[in-house]
């Protein structure tokens, strides 16, 4: 079966889902959205033990042939890896979602249909050969996650966090694509293959660096790093299984796969390195820290979420600088790309049950605050042992996988100091010491979340329902989840060998050329070394602080509000609003005066800047006519009568000096031997005049105050620059005169072609009638505006007193 | 109190031939002389305004009866006519002929067909200055 066809499987589903929710409302429409995925997870689980032995698939469809664009689904170790995660998870959280979600109450068809979306975009994303495609996929998962987050469109909170993680995911997503773009204009093509292939002569190039930044900028926002991380907090407003299957498992991962998949290409910069492990260290830091402040059960996941993603980001970045080793393969540089694929494993795992146990509890007993919940351990004993499997995998404890992925964090970051290149030597000491204490955070709030639910006294004077345990139908998908991080660390070469060793030799081909090359083996024991005491010191501090969390857990409230990122947003948010709103309003006055003003402003300094850019002003005086008197007598009036327009006291006046003006432009016809304008014009100066007369009789009594026009100087300066620069204009335009004038084939053809004697009406009639088709056209319309204007007054109030 | 206009109609009466003779005059001549459809229209209108002002719009109503915005419709529906009238004889669009005919009464006399374009035009400009003047002149 074509791979291509079966990415886009579940949103052809999606298409039938209305369908069954309306004919089959008996039966929860989840049960038949169940199959697919598991028939998927299937179909993926069979390609393991070829793709384990280093092979891959691709499969292609075109879809624009013409621009190179089509949608390309490669699978290796990394891609593979990604679609079990992908349909595996989200069959499990489709099962919950069943026993979550009220048949009756809820909007089931809606909910499936954006889930079913969801998965298609997640697939394509990690399968997605051709960037562009890759591009349409990711924006794909924004928009599905907008509308998961945005399920419950009722509420305020669920609305917020939905434009929120759509600004920034979209933001990141934008910026994504400039770095797609810039890659593809670099390497010639759009396929990530080729583009892996010609890696070293990319690193050579101008936009390289653009693009890693860009690239990043994407892969950061859609993982939740700092600073982008804000959103995935607010998000946590979504229906339980959208938060454990999008905000854990498989979205926030989409960011964490874009580096993967790009580091054969960008792991040559020293850039991409520092930036990956250094935001991802200290988003581990920032986040665990900020943990422990959460009073919301899922808060707390969703900062431990953030922090987890941090840690495997930091991996990755560790896992490019092994490009930088010679001789890789004997030193532990090896590790770091092999703990991020196993702890990303880890994370999918004990996370999503961990949100399903904070679903079940905010189920049970209607409420996720932790301040509220306690002793619910005897109530409710198997969602307390899924739940502390999940917290002790997260905080890194035996026997649960989480703890041989902390291991080998600990041991890549240990390594990493050990770096000679870029500084590492110096500031290298800093990684592990920052990831000891994200390990350790992470340690108490694991502790914190399990213990202050479950253990400590009952209130059930304060929750809002009685709590009891939940339907065995609900437990299922944890307890499956937990039994797999059991499984995996009794296991661990067993994943390693089929799903992480592929993904290593996908993200590190510059290493190795298959993935039995990968010589990691997972052990439980290492040996008395550092990593071995940073983890005993863990458990130590962790549990003490742990221990001691009530007394110092007040002092989170210390930190003032207006400092965090969250307010920055909001802050940005607002600004962009109200300020664009009040920069507009700035100079959108409603004045036409102000808009006049612009306008001249901008001709004369556009033109003037011209003049002046392109050295293009020139004036000649050698092809004047002479002067005669008569023109400048005429002149002296023309300029008379202008200025008593303009210091008129009456507009009486001015109008009749507008009528000299008129005149005596009509005389100017004259004496420059044009007799149809000269005709015309003092025609049409009579009636106009007339026209204002008849303007100025209607003048409203009160506003008819006789009085000067004011001065203001603005005015005065831009009339001039105006009158100014025409003039420069003009006189330059006629000193360049380059070309000789069409007329000359007029006056010889006028009588031989055309049959007549006026050159003037001729042109206009025959060879330019078109122009003086559509100006009677323009007459025309004229007529029938003003007809309009006088007749139909409909809106006047006069007018209905009338119809009365 | 009435005014005594007797002055005024009389010499309307003899000036508004004049002006109408004039018009047609600088209409014909316009090919070949400064003149043409825009002058003579603005010409005849103010031949009709002049009435209207001796008269008053009503009695010219009554001695014109004609609806200016028809008038203007056909003197657009003239000028297109005759630009498009050369596309049945396949040359393009707004080609113009002429030739020599001898009529009686004038003689030999060129005909033109951007005489007919020119009617057009004259009667758009009568029509919509018309409407114009007469539509405000009779706003309340």
């Amino acid at each position: 079966m074509s791979l291509v066809l079966l990415i886009f499987l579940p949103i052809i589903a999606a298409f039938f889902i209305p369908l069954l929710y309306k004919k089959l409302g008996q039966i929860h429409t989840g049960w038949f959205v169940l199959l697919l995925p598991a028939a998927l997870f299937i179909y993926y689980s069979t390609l393991l033990p070829s793709i384990a032995d280093g092979g891959s698939r691709i499969s292609e469809l075109q879809w624009i042939p013409s621009l190179d664009i089509a949608f390309i689904a490669y699978i290796d170790g990394l891609s593979l890896l990604f679609s079990l995660l992908i349909t595996g998870i989200g069959a499990l959280v489709v099962l919950y979602s069943i026993f979550y979600l009220d048949k009756h109450r809820e909007q089931l068809h809606n909910f499936y249909v954006y889930l079913l979306m969801f998965m298609t975009a997640m697939l394509g994303v990690v399968q997605s050969d051709h960037l562009i495609s890759l591009y349409l996929f990711w924006e794909l998962t924004s928009i599905s996650s907008f509308l998961l987050i945005g399920y419950w469109y009722t509420r305020d909170r669920s609305r917020f966090g939905a434009l929120k993680s759509m600004m920034i995911t979209v933001f990141g997503g934008l910026m994504m694509l400039g770095g797609f773009v810039l890659l593809g204009i670099m390497g010639g093509t759009y396929s990530i293959r080729e583009l892996i292939a010609q890696a070293p002569e990319l690193a050579g190039h101008d936009f390289f660096v653009w693009a890693l930044i860009l690239i990043l900028l994407g892969a950061f926002t859609k993982s939740a790093q700092f600073p982008f991380y804000i959103w995935l907090p607010d998000a946590m407003e979504a229906p339980t299984p959208v938060s454990a299957y999008l905000h854990s498992a498989t979205m926030v991962k989409a960011g964490l796969y874009l580096v993967a998949r790009f580091t054969p290409i960008f792991a040559v910069s020293s850039t991409w390195v520092w930036l990956v492990t250094g935001i991802g260290l200290f988003t581990m830091v920032w986040a665990s820290f900020w943990a422990l402040k959460q009073k919301d059960l899922k808060g707390i996941l969703a900062y431990s979420t953030v922090s987890q993603l941090g840690l495997i980001m930091s991996l990755l970045g560790a896992s490019a600088a092994a490009f930088h080793v010679e001789d890789v393969i004997g030193t532990y540089f090896v590790y770091a790309g092999f703990a991020a694929i196993f702890h990303l494993i880890n994370h999918a795992v004990f996370k999503g049950s961990l949100f399903m146990v904070a679903g079940i509890i905010d189920h049970e007993t209607g409420t996720r605050d932790i301040r509220k919940l306690g002793g619910l351990m005897s109530l409710m004993p198997i969602s307390f042992t899924i739940a502390m499997i999940g917290a002790f995998s997260m905080a890194g404890l035996p026997p649960f996988g989480g703890f041989l992925s902390k291991e080998m964090f600990l041991t890549a970051m240990v390594t990493l100091t050990d770096f000679n290149l870029f500084q590492f030597d110096t500031w290298g000491i800093l990684f592990p010491v920052i990831a000891w204490i994200g390990s350790v955070f992470t340690f108490i709030y694991s502790f914190y979340f399990v213990f202050h639910t479950f253990a400590g006294k009952h209130k059930p004077e304060e929750l809002p329902k009685k709590a009891h345990e939940a339907p065995i139908g609900m437990l299922l998908s944890p307890a499956f989840l937990a039994i797999l991080v059991l499984i995996i660390f009794i296991i661990p070469n067993v994943v390693g060998d089929w799903l992480v060793k592929p993904a290593v030799a996908a993200i590190q081909p510059f290493i190795y050329s298959s993935p039995q090359e990968v010589p990691v083996n997972v052990g439980y024991w290492h040996g008395a070394n550092t990593e071995f005491f940073m983890t005993l010191g863990i458990f130590a501090v962790g549990f003490l602080m742990f221990w001691t969390l009530r007394k110092w857990q007040k002092s989170y409230d210390l930190y003032p509000d207006g400092l965090t990122l969250n307010r920055l947003y909001d802050n940005l948010m607002f600004l962009s609003d109200a300020g664009a709103n009040r920069f507009s309003r700035l100079y959108m006055t409603g004045f036409m005066r102000s808009y006049l003003v612009y306008m001249f402003s901008f001709v004369v300094i556009i033109v003037l800047g011209t003049f002046v850019l392109n050295d293009a002003f020139a004036i000649d005086m050698n092809n004047l006519a002479p002067v005669g008197l008569y023109e400048i007598v005429i002149m002296l009036v023309l300029v008379g009568s202008t200025l008593t327009i303009l210091f008129s006291k009456s507009r009486l006046t001015a109008i009749i000096a507008l009528g000299a003006v008129g005149y005596t432009v009509a005389l100017f016809f004259v004496i420059f031997r044009a007799p149809d304008l000269a005709l015309t014009q003092l025609v049409i100066e009579t009636i106009s005049v007339a026209l204002f007369l008849l303007a100025f009789y209607y003048l409203p009594q009160i506003s008819r105050k006789e009085e000067r026009m004011r001065f203001r100087l603005g005015n005065a300066v831009i009339a001039l620059g105006v009158g100014v620069t025409m003039t420069l204009v003009a006189l330059a335009a006629h000193s360049g005169k380059a070309i000789p004038s069409i007329s000359e084939f007029y006056k010889e053809t006028v009588y031989t072609e055309a049959g007549g004697g006026n050159i003037v009406n001729v042109i206009l009639v025959d060879y330019r009638g078109f122009d003086t088709l559509f100006e009677i056209a323009v007459l025309g319309i004229a007529g029938i505006g003003i007809i309009t204007l006088i007749k139909l007054r409909l809106t006047k109030k006069e007018g209905q007193h009338e119809n009365k | 109190m009435k005014t005594n206009d007797v002055m005024l109609k009389t010499a309307t009466k003899v000036v508004t031939f004049i002006i109408l003779m004039f018009a047609v005059h600088i209409f014909f001549a316009g090919h070949y002389t400064p003149g043409g459809g825009f002058i003579g229209g603005l010409l005849t209108t103010s031949a009709i305004v002049l009435l209207m002002l001796a008269f008053g719009i009503d009695t010219v109503k009554k001695i014109l009866p004609i609806n200016y915005v028809v008038l203007s419709a056909v003197g657009l529906l003239i000028a297109i006519a005759t630009a498009s009238a050369s596309i049945v004889f396949d040359v393009p669009f707004f080609t113009h002929a002429y030739d020599y005919f001898d009529l009686p009464l004038f003689g030999e006399t060129s005909l033109h067909s951007a005489l007919l374009f020119d009617v057009g035009v004259y009667l758009v400009v009568v029509g919509v200055t018309m409407t114009i003047i007469q539509t405000i002149g009779e706003d309340e």
